[in-house]
């Protein structure tokens, strides 16, 4: 088993903490995991990519990963034309979409690409639940009721070893409000 | 042994972690960029009271290394990291360190050196501190980074060596990756490394003069005294990997290898693309393709009787090079590599793939077309060219 | 060992490299009282005591500490290590120190 995941998102958005959390969550249900990101400029704003292996074996290999199995795209603006950044994606493979869901032409698009279309409205949760905008740690949580690679309990164990307190707290919120809402769309 | 379970660590992290079980007393270091988070997170250890040593920021790379020198002449365990630029500016006090014979650990995070502006992996940095005399160990992975720590501080101030030590990790791909790793116990790490024991530190009470002038009639016999401590490096490190695998249940040598018993084409890299050209070759090999692969842990001092030992059964090597030396004859471990093959009487062709610089990622199926290519100089008894610049676009 | 035997033996090239010490490392110091660098004068700086003002400007400024400062602060030229260099004289504001032969 080697699971290659691919993150999009914009500089400040967490998309390198996700990727990490999910390594980190992999590692402590006892599997193999890598996370590295790929620097570029490091702007706020600007498009950043992070790649996260999964694996029962131990992982050598040190490169990019340019076929995933999986996209998880956690910004709401780049969600919109997913079709940007599913370059290399397996056939089969799952996208994980920072979206509501509403459009017919997306959902016809992976149908057809042959794709699996997964999507939360992280936006809108966060903006529900802490009234701020956090997007990685709902779509991984999203991510990871769907695929089952670890069970929320594992994944939250994680985010307590980062986080304390308030934010603690807020991060296990939108957790629970994830796992909830995800949508599969194209199964 | 006492295993512990499997944690995930950044790299740098797992740097930092071991040298706060290597239970450092001295820590002089100028985060700024370039760096990693090591020092980072050790400034937070000394300031939780986690780890009992002297933090000493300071201006300059310079300064940084020049107060590593003091403190380790004064018998502490010291320590620092850097990299790119920051060693650059290392630069004299690397060769004073080793000839004051002053062993320090250091880590550095390979990166590339301006211009252009490009901070990301490459071996330009440590290849241009080769020939100062420290001591140059490699990780191909974040384990790996984590236990060299250990190992080059028990080389570094073993009373035969009394050398600095640098332990390199890729940057990026090894200090900004998260892999699990295991360490080992603080009461292990206490036993491997008890607190060290150095006969001439510097105290008031018993003056020695350190750093004095040797003029033309002593310095060459100063110098060659140097040149045998980093003589005795094999034999002491020989002796620290061995302890250190009765800890960890990880054995270290000269370099890390795959398949190479019976290989007749063999590729020779350094750091973390080990993995990746290894993984290829077990593809490779399940294809009857006798390809061996060898990642360098120990580049300096060379380790040339091992690589003879290895060398000699090859019919052809290819040898990779995350850094050029401008105006030679191609990266600076082809070169090392041509000279062993040479004055060892070892005539098979040997190629020099330049890779990677600036941070260009090396991708699995580059890496096989490496290991084909080292196959094909086996099949067809040499190389079209010697030094190939991969994946240039021309 | 001391400091003068292996200072002497250096000199006279009795060493090889095994017999020196670690880095240039001088494990006795102070090695530069066995060298009595007064033997290298040509001149040497007399002091008249009776112009001497005790300004010691000369024990400031003499390079090789050859110079001693006495207890009521009048000054003592040690002809050991004194090379005659004469700055103590070109220093000296009130002319209390000459160079003579010998």
């Amino acid at each position: 088993m080697l699971i290659e995941v691919r993150w999009h998102g914009r500089g400040g958005q967490g998309v390198v903490t996700g990727s990490n959390l999910l390594a980190r969550a992999m590692i402590l249900e006892g599997k193999y995991a890598q996370h590295f990101p790929e620097f570029g400029p490091e702007r706020a704003g600007a498009p950043v990519k992070s790649y996260t292996r999964i694996s029962d074996q131990p992982i050598e290999i040190h490169c990019g990963i340019y076929e995933p199995d999986m996209v998880i795209v956690i910004d709401p603006v780049m969600s919109k034309n997913p079709q940007e950044y599913v370059y290399g994606l397996k056939k089969g493979g799952d996208i994980f979409l920072n979206h509501s869901g509403g459009d017919e032409e997306i959902v016809e698009w992976a149908r057809s690409a042959g794709f699996k279309l997964h999507v939360l409205d992280a936006r809108k949760i966060s903006l529900e639940e802490i009234n701020r905008e956090i997007y990685n740690v709902p779509m991984l949580a999203a991510m990871l009721k769907v695929k089952k690679l670890c069970s929320l309990q594992t994944f939250e164990k994680v985010l307590a070893q980062r986080f304390s307190g308030k934010v603690l707290e807020m991060n296990l919120k939108l957790v629970k409000r994830a796992s909830e809402e995800v949508e599969t769309l194209v199964g | 042994m006492t295993q512990v379970e499997r944690l995930a660590f950044m790299g740098d992290e797992a740097v930092a972690y071991a040298v706060k079980q290597c239970n450092v007393d001295v820590i002089a270091a100028y985060p700024i960029t370039p760096q990693t988070i090591i020092v980072e997170r050790l400034s937070e250890y000394v300031a939780n009271g986690e780890l009992d040593a002297a933090f000493i920021p300071v201006e300059s790379e310079h300064s940084a290394i020049s107060a590593c020198v003091g403190a380790s002449l004064a018998g502490a365990r010291v320590y620092t990291s850097t990299c790119s630029q920051g060693l650059a500016l290392m630069h004299e006090i690397l060769h004073a360190a080793s000839s004051m014979r002053a062993p320090i650990g250091m880590t550095i995070a390979n990166r590339s050196l301006n211009a252009p502006l490009n901070i990301h992996c490459e071996h330009s940095d440590v290849m241009n501190a080769r020939d100062t005399g420290w001591v140059h160990l490699f990780a191909n992975n974040v384990q790996q980074a984590y236990d060299l720590t250990f190992i080059s501080f028990k080389v570094a101030e073993d009373p035969r060596v009394l050398l600095p030590v640098s332990v390199n990790i890729d940057a990026f791909v090894l200090s900004h990756s998260v892999e699990p790793i295991t360490p080992i116990t603080d009461e292990d790490a206490a036993k491997y490394l008890p607190p060290r024991e150095y006969e001439y530190p510097i105290n008031p009470d018993r003056p020695i003069t350190y750093g004095t002038m040797a003029l033309p009639d002593t310095y060459m016999e100063f110098k060659m005294q140097f040149k045998e401590a980093l003589d005795r490096v094999p034999e002491v490190f020989e002796e620290a990997v061995k302890e250190y695998e009765k800890i960890s249940g990880r054995r270290y040598w000269y370099y890390d290898s795959y398949e190479i018993e019976d290989a007749d084409a063999l590729v020779i890299v350094l750091g973390s693309t080990y993995g990746t050209v290894k993984t290829a070759a077990k593809k490779l090999r399940a294809e009857g393709l006798k390809v061996g692969v060898m990642g360098l842990t120990m580049f300096r001092p060379l380790p040339e009787k091992e690589l003879v030992k290895v060398l000699r059964n090859m019919k052809a090597v290819v040898v990779m090079d995350r850094a050029y030396s401008y105006g030679g004859l191609g990266g600076p471990l082809y070169t090392d590599i041509i000279g062993v093959l040479y004055r060892n009487g070892i005539r098979i062709p040997a190629k020099n793939i330049v890779y990677g610089l600036g941070g260009r990622d090396f991708k699995l199926d580059e890496a096989e077309a490496i290991l084909r290519m080292a196959e094909k100089g086996v099949r067809e008894g040499g190389f079209e060219t010697h030094v190939d610049w991969w994946g240039v676009r021309r | 060992m001391s400091a003068k035997s292996d200072v002497k033996k250096i000199l006279k090239g009795e060493f090889t490299y095994k017999t020196l010490p670690m880095s240039a490392m001088i494990l006795s110091p102070p090695t530069s009282p066995e060298y009595k660098t007064g033997t290298w004068r040509v001149k040497k700086p007399v002091i008249d005591q009776s112009k001497c003002i005790r300004c010691l400007l000369c024990w400031v400024y003499c390079p090789d500490m050859a110079i001693m400062r006495l207890e009521d602060d009048h000054v003592k030229i040690d002809y050991d290590y004194c090379k005659g260099c004469g700055i103590c004289v070109s220093v000296c504001p009130v002319k209390a120190i000459k160079m003579e032969e010998g």
